[in-house]
This record gives C-alpha cells, sequence and structure tokens, in this order.
C-alpha cells in the first residue's frame, strides 16, 4: 500500500471510529434510560440465569412480563454497547496504525496534536474496555464513548494535520519511551477522573437524599468502592506519569535542548499536574481529606493534565513543546 | 507522610496543659519552647506538607503563563513593553522570575523542611518496628469490619497450628494463647521513605547542576572555532557558585553544516537531517605541545558531544552571507560572513552590517533582509524556502556615525540610527542594496560599493555543564522504586482465634488493611477456605 492509502485508509477508519462510538453512545443510552424505569433491587434480578426465569414466566402476571421484555432489551443494549465499543475501539486502532505507516520513513504516530489526541483517546476506551471487567466498570460505558467521541471530533476539527515526516528534535527513540508514558498516565487519570466525579455526583446526591432506586446515580458502585477503583486507577497512572514528566522527559530534554528542566511551560504545567496527584495520594491516607476532598483533587489534576496537553500549545507559545502548528525546526530563540 | 503523622498533628493541635506546674496558666497557652515545638509539630504535619505541596503547584503557574526572563528573555521584553501598568507590580512580585524568586524560595525551602521532620523520625520509628512481632490479636474479631468465622470438630490448637503453617508463606507470624497473628507488606513504609528520601536526593542534585553548572550559547559560522573560555560565548547563564577556572580547556571548529530540505508533501519546505562535523581537541589550551590530539564528531540535533562534563549541542542554524563593503576609495571596511537572523521557519532573515569608516561620519550601516530562496510574485520580494536555491540580499544603506566608538556596548543584530543617514537615489527615490551572489552594486552620493560573495551557514550550539546529573538521575529512580513500593504493597494483618463452644471449635478471621485501598473479602474468603481445606487433605489422609 502506498503512503497515501494509509493516510486515506487512516482518517476513514477514525471517522468510522467516530460513528461507531456514537453508535455505542446511543445503544448506552437506551440502555440506561430503560433502566431508569426499573427501581434498583428489581434489576438484581436481571443476573438470574434465564432459565430460571422462564420457567416462572409461564403464570405470571402481565406487569411481569413486560418486565421480561424489558430487562431482556435493556441486556440487549447494553451488550450491543458494548459490541459496538469493541468495534470503534478496533477501528481507532486500525487508524492509529494506519497513521504511522502513511509517514515516510514509517514512524510511531505521535508528531503533532492530532496524533497525540486520537491516541490518547485510544488509550482511554482501550484501558476502559480492559479495567470493564476488573472493576466493574460497565457504568462507564456512555461517558467513555462521549468523551472519546468528543476528543475524536476535536481531533478531527481543530487539529487535523497531514501526515508528514517528524520535526528532527523528535527524532529519537526516547518519543517512544516519553509519549507513550505520557500517554498512558493521561489515559488512566482521565478514567479516574470521571470516577471521582462520578463519586462526587453520587455523594452530593445522598447527601441530600435524593437517591432513590431508580436512575443512574442509585446504579453506581457504592461511594467506598468508587473511591477504591479511582484511587486504584490513579495508583497506576502516577508512577507512569513519574517516569513520563520526571525521568524520560528530562533525559530527554538534556539530550536535544542541553538541559534536563527548562522550566519550559509544558515541564511547568506537567510538574504541577504531578504535585496536584502527589496531594491527591497524600489526601487519600489523611484523615479528613479522603473521599471528597481528594476527589476534587482528581478533577483538579484532569482539567490541568488536559489544559496541559492541549491548552498550553494554543496559551504559551514559548513552549518548546508546541507542536501544534508546523513547530520551529530547531529552537531559534536567541537572548 | 500518614495517618499516624496527621493523628500525631491532631494531638499537639488540641494541646491541654499539664502537670502542676502549669497549674496557673490558662488554657492554650504556651511557654516559647513549646510554642516553637507546637510550631515544629505543625510544620512537619502531613497537612502542612498537602498545602505546601498546593502551593508549591499553585505558584508554578505564573511561571508557565507569564513569559519568565530567564527562559526568554526577548519575550518577557515584549510582554513588558505591551503592559506598562501591570510590568512594576509584576515586577515587584517576582512574576518574570516566578523560580528565582524569594517566595517560591520559601515555599520549597518550608517543603524541604516539612518533609525532613516529617521523614527522619519516621525512619527511626520504621527502623526499631521493623524487627518487631506482629501485633496480638484484637480480643473481639468480629468488632472488624472485615471478618469471617466458622464451627468446626477440630481441636483450637490443630487449627491454629494449620493457621500459623498456612499464613506464614507470605506473612511474618507469631501466636499466643489461642490466636495466631499475621503481617505483611512491612515494605510499604520502606517504599514510601525511599521516595521522599529520594526526592530530597534529587531536590540536592537539581540544587548543586543549578548552582555550580552554567548555560551558554554561541553562534559560529562555518569554518570558525571555538575555545571554551568566558570571552568567547555569545550568552552566558552561570549558577551562582559557578567558577569560571574549572571550565574545561577543550577547543572545537565547525568544519561544515549539512541541512536536507524536504522538496515536497504537506512539510515541504521543512529542514531536517541537520549534521555539524566538527573537529575538537579535549584540551588546547596554553602550551601547544600539551594539547590533546584531534578528534571529530558528527554534531546532530539529540545526538550531543560529551566532553569531560560538558555537552555541546547543536540547537540552531541560519546563513551568513559573505559581504565585502569599500569607501568611496576602495578601502576594505568590512569583510567576511555576517550572522543573519532567521525570522520565520523559511529562513528569511533579518540582518545589520556595521562598516566602521577610516574618517569619522563615514561609516556605512546596511541593514535588511536576506532570502534564501528569492522569487519576485507579482513584483513583491517572497522567499520561497529555506534552501538557498537563490540568494538574494535586499537592504538599506546608511552612511554616518554607527556610534562605534562611543563606548556603549551595541548589539551586533541592531544598528544605532541616530547618526546615520539613508542613502537615496540622485532623484531621491528609494534606494535598496539588492545583490545576488557575484554582484557589486556601487552606492549614491559616492559612498562606496558592496559586493555579495555568497553565503555560508551558521551553527547555533548550547554548551552546557550540568554537574553531578547522575546523582540526581539516580535520585528520581529511587524514587520511582519507592513509589512503587508504596503504592502496590499492600500492608495486611490477619488474625486467627480459635476456642471451644458448644462442643465444637470455633474459628474466627479477621484481616485489615492498613493501605486502605484493598479488598478484604477475597482475602478472608482465601483464609477461610484455605483453612477447611486443608483440614479436609489432612482428615484424607489420616483417615
Amino acid at each position: 500500500m502506498s503512503n497515501t492509502s494509509w493516510e486515506t485508509l487512516s482518517n476513514q477508519a477514525i471517522a468510522a471510529a467516530g460513528v461507531v462510538y456514537f453508535l455505542a453512545l446511543m445503544a448506552h443510552l437506551v440502555e440506561w434510560s430503560a433502566l431508569r424505569t426499573v427501581p434498583v433491587t428489581k434489576a438484581a434480578k436481571v443476573a438470574v440465569p434465564a432459565g430460571v426465569a422462564s420457567t416462572a414466566s409461564a403464570d405470571e402476571t402481565p406487569d411481569a412480563a413486560t418486565d421480561e421484555a424489558k430487562t431482556y432489551r435493556i441486556e440487549m443494549f447494553g451488550r450491543l454497547g458494548l459490541l459496538l465499543t469493541i468495534i470503534a475501539v478496533a477501528a481507532h486502532f486500525v487508524g492509529l496504525v494506519g497513521r504511522g505507516m502513511a509517514a515516510d520513513p514509517n514512524r510511531v504516530p505521535w508528531g503533532n496534536m492530532y496524533e497525540f489526541t486520537i491516541t490518547g483517546s485510544f488509550v482511554v476506551a482501550a484501558g476502559y474496555l480492559l479495567l470493564r471487567k476488573r472493576y466493574g466498570l460497565s457504568w462507564m460505558g456512555p461517558i467513555v464513548t462521549a468523551i472519546v467521541l468528543v476528543l475524536l471530533m476535536v481531533a478531527v476539527l481543530w487539529l487535523y494535520d497531514p501526515v508528514a515526516p517528524l520535526t528532527e528534535a523528535l527524532l529519537s527513540y526516547w518519543l517512544v519511551i516519553h509519549v507513550v508514558s505520557a500517554i498512558i498516565a493521561t489515559g488512566a487519570f482521565t478514567l479516574g477522573g470521571i470516577t471521582s466525579a462520578l463519586y462526587l455526583i453520587k455523594a452530593r446526591a445522598e447527601s441530600r437524599g435524593k437517591v432513590t432506586d431508580r436512575g443512574y446515580v442509585a446504579r453506581l458502585p457504592s461511594l467506598p468502592t468508587l473511591d477504591r477503583v479511582s484511587y486504584r486507577i490513579h495508583a497506576f497512572g502516577f508512577p507512569v506519569w513519574t517516569f513520563a514528566v520526571l525521568i524520560s522527559g528530562p533525559i530527554w530534554a538534556h539530550q536535544a535542548w542541553s538541559s534536563y528542566w527548562n522550566w519550559d511551560p509544558k515541564e511547568v504545567c506537567a510538574f504541577i499536574t504531578w504535585v496536584i496527584y502527589a496531594a491527591y495520594l497524600h489526601a487519600r491516607a489523611t484523615a479528613g481529606w479522603r473521599g471528597r476532598n481528594a476527589a476534587i483533587l482528581a478533577l483538579v489534576g484532569v482539567a490541568s493534565l488536559w489544559f496541559n496537553f492541549i491548552g498550553i500549545n494554543y496559551f504559551s507559545t514559548t513552549s518548546q513543546h508546541s507542536y501544534a502548528n508546523g513547530a520551529p525546526v530547531v529552537d531559534m530563540r536567541l537572548r | 507522610m500518614s495517618d499516624t503523622k496527621a493523628e500525631g498533628a491532631e494531638q499537639t493541635g488540641t494541646w491541654q496543659p499539664s502537670g502542676d506546674r502549669d497549674h496557673h496558666r490558662r488554657p492554650g497557652e504556651l511557654t516559647p519552647w513549646e510554642l516553637v515545638r507546637w510550631a515544629w509539630r505543625q510544620l512537619t504535619s502531613m497537612r502542612t506538607a498537602l498545602v505546601l505541596l498546593l502551593l508549591l503547584a499553585l505558584g508554578a503557574i505564573p511561571g508557565s503563563v507569564i513569559p519568565q526572563r530567564g527562559v526568554d528573555a526577548l519575550k518577557t521584553q515584549d510582554w513588558q513593553t505591551a503592559h506598562p501598568h501591570l510590568t512594576p507590580i509584576y515586577d515587584r512580585l517576582g512574576l518574570f522570575g516566578v523560580y528565582h524568586s524569594p517566595w517560591f524560595a520559601a515555599i520549597y525551602l518550608l517543603l524541604m523542611v516539612s518533609l525532613v521532620g516529617c521523614i527522619v523520625p519516621r525512619l527511626f520509628v520504621y527502623w526499631g518496628g521493623y524487627r518487631a512481632e506482629p501485633p496480638t490479636a484484637p480480643r473481639n474479631l468480629t468488632r472488624l469490619p472485615d471478618h469471617a468465622a466458622y464451627s468446626t470438630d477440630d481441636e483450637p490448637d490443630v487449627v491454629l497450628e494449620r493457621a500459623g503453617r498456612l499464613l506464614s508463606r507470605r506473612h511474618r507470624v507469631s501466636a499466643g494463647d489461642g490466636w495466631v497473628a499475621a503481617e505483611r507488606g512491612q515494605l510499604r513504609e520502606a517504599g514510601n521513605l525511599l521516595f521522599h528520601l529520594s526526592v530530597l536526593v534529587v531536590l540536592v542534585g537539581f540544587g548543586i547542576g543549578s548552582l555550580f553548572g552554567y548555560k551558554g550559547g554561541v553562534i559560529l559560522v562555518v569554518g570558525n572555532g571555538f575555545s571554551n573560555s568566558l570571552t568567547q560565548y555569545d550568552d552566558f547563564d552561570p549558577g551562582g557558585l559557578f567558577d569560571a577556572a574549572k571550565m574545561e580547556p577543550f577547543c572545537f571548529t565547525v568544519n561544515d553544516f549539512k541541512v536536507q530540505w524536504i522538496q515536497s508533501g504537506p512539510r515541504q519546505g521543512m529542514a531536517r537531517g541537520f549534521q555539524a562535523p566538527i573537529t575538537y581537541r579535549e584540551s588546547c589550551q596554553g602550551d601547544p605541545s600539551t594539547w590533546s590530539p584531534k578528534k571529530s564528531y558528527d554534531l546532530e540535533v539529540n545526538h550531543p558531544l560529551t566532553i569531560g562534563g560538558t555537552q555541546i549541542f547543536l540547537i540552531g542554524h541560519g546563513y551568513a552571507p559573505v559581504v565585502t563593503v569599500r569607501d568611496a576609495q576602495g578601502h576594505v571596511l568590512y569583510n567576511g560572513p555576517t550572522v543573519f537572523l532567521p525570522e520565520s521557519s523559511n529562513f528569511e532573515s533579518f540582518g545589520v552590517i556595521k562598516a566602521p569608516g577610516l574618517k569619522a561620519g563615514q561609516d556605512i550601516g546596511l541593514q535588511g533582509l536576506f532570502y534564501p530562496t528569492f522569487a519576485l510574485v507579482n513584483g513583491d520580494p517572497v522567499n520561497v524556502m529555506g534552501d538557498d536555491k537563490n540568494p538574494t540580499l535586499s537592504m538599506l544603506a546608511y552612511v554616518g556615525d554607527l556610534g562605534l566608538d562611543s563606548g556603549v556596548p551595541q548589539s551586533v543584530y541592531e544598528m544605532d540610527k541616530a547618526g546615520m543617514k539613508l542613502l537615496k537615489k540622485p532623484d531621491g527615490k528609494m534606494f535598496r542594496v539588492d545583490l545576488q551572489p557575484g554582484q557589486t552594486i556601487q552606492l549614491p552620493d559616492a559612498a562606496g560599493s558592496v559586493t555579495f560573495h555568497g553565503v555560508k551557514h551558521w551553527t547555533r550550539l548550547q554548551i552546557s555543564r550540568t554537574p553531578h546529573v547522575a546523582l540526581t538521575l539516580l535520585g528520581v529512580i529511587l524514587a520511582l522504586v519507592g513509589l512503587l513500593g508504596s503504592l502496590f504493597i499492600r500492608p495486611r494483618r490477619v488474625w486467627v482465634r480459635a476456642r471451644r463452644q458448644d462442643g465444637t471449635t470455633l474459628v474466627e478471621v479477621a484481616a485489615l488493611d492498613r493501605s486502605g485501598g484493598g479488598d478484604l473479602t477475597a482475602v478472608l474468603s482465601s483464609v477461610v477456605d484455605a483453612l477447611q481445606s486443608d483440614r479436609r487433605t489432612a482428615k484424607e489422609t489420616t483417615g
């Protein structure tokens, strides 16, 4: 395949992934809106093996029969949503590979903001699929698909850049090490941030006594579970971020820019993010900061993370990390 | 920094007078010594550390938003001229040099003190506690949030012996009358301590690096040499305790500069494949007989040359037109390459040529643009790309006094036009020195002539020395190792109690996760299952 056809494939795969994420989001929305009419206690019966339920259904009241149909519909849309998400992630992956193959010479698809964003959103979606079973994250389906969809739209509409060779400063194996760790941590922190946001929503609803036995919030895992899941995801992300920001980044900076710490805006912002997450981990160990305050810190962390990821490039023109619009080839600053 | 520390802080926070001697004091009144101790406890409490950490993050924000003098002086100047009202306020607050400002230093010094005050006592506690036996089982295990119980026919001693054997696999075990206690994961605290100590190492290493190191830049036209001493640098940024006598005595010559230009595709005109072959000697100052042998190296982006503890980086390039300026009598006033600074990524470059005249008031100054690939599009001069395919100079000429003898240092990239007169054509129209390689132009008013011979490359090199970089790196890596330990080692205690009750043996199992992140139900059920299945296998073998 020629480079241009790889590029076309990549663009089409990303577009297809966007459409399928949208369909997955729709499926999840149908699933959860149908669930709204079923009390939480009743929904527990969904888990009962179909065989048991069907023996009883013969002499059930009509009401139970509609329940049966509803349960079936809910389950089906839930599975459909998951299946569509898997397909979308696969298409997303094809898009990434195509991006790398389209470049000459072939390379990792991390040369500009468009590529960083589609990779970052891929990690969010793939991380959700990987952790779904382990941490019981099925409730995250609609949120993750929505967020990834929005990120992909931002990438395609505003950040798109045609495939191009890497700028000279990026030609280093540290690109792979540094960017992979930064993107994985970004994906993990995003998932952790979603969990923390829902923790806050649920905590607020509970403190106001608004939690009925219906609705999305009622179906979220218990507060301690949300807190624990959030902590575990952050605990995974933090060392990876530490490696990306404070080890591989400075090593590369030392090679490319002559000094391992330059107080470059992106470095500073990454450090701020690191400090916020360090504070989050500390906060969980300090009485009185656990739970709500920790969750707020996690959200501040996510905001700082994504501001750093996209915002800094537009906000600050001094950043040597600004690959947004054909970055200067080599640093041209003169004192 | 953990729960224990925070609890300690809370205790000291609600200090109450005690003892007869303090009888006459009101509650909350402190002697100076007690006040100091109280302040110290407050400072080293985890909550304070947390707040300081957040303050550090908050304090770093202005540095990433407002241009910093130490990072980009030019940009800072532009910003200051654009914001005349804010500048004095910002300046007073130190916002143009956040990372060197007293208040920023105050935050991180306090944080460091807090860290030391927090870590050192805990080091001793950990040292003493590491070898201690797991604590006695609580009397009533069912009061713990995570517990399980089952009844069995086995004697309590048999069950406990079995539990001890079972738990000793991955725990330290102690036993008493009717109970077994097991503990694991003490290395979590070790990881935690290692992390915080390593952070101190990193801070110290970073401090040493920036105090004793330096960073300098120099622009060298291809063919020129450099020897490592202060006077040779164009800009020099030393640390506070930098000692010029310790600079390494190397020297080098830039022999060539190669660059490839992308001819097609979306990044057409982008430069890549920079290479600057240099020859260098590690020692070449003083008597030539003591010089070290010549070596060569191809300097590339991402591939710095290391000489001793100093590194040389290729960080920029540009064009230096070679120009000869003559006066009316044909005397050569100026001859050689002049560094022009690129103004955009297509290397349209701006420069100034200053040719001091033989007599006062007869200096010739040229100021204008260099186009690597010149083209006229609809009558407008356009630079097509960065490659030097059609190099062209287009400058304005001035005559007068350049002010070079005034003693005031001047930038070589700017001309002081106060004493200079712009040359115009005899008919009063605009005169431009438009030249291509090999061409010569006569200046109006018989001021002289300018010859453009061709163009050379220049390279911008950054030379820096950061002492003890390895110490800092080691610190960060140890910090990561410690961090992994403190996050993923799960300290856990498991207790088993067994006693006879109503003719059977009641076995109670309880577990406590001290990290607060664990899910203990699985642990409990696995312990109970193991105890029971072990009994089964034991029965099978005996029966």
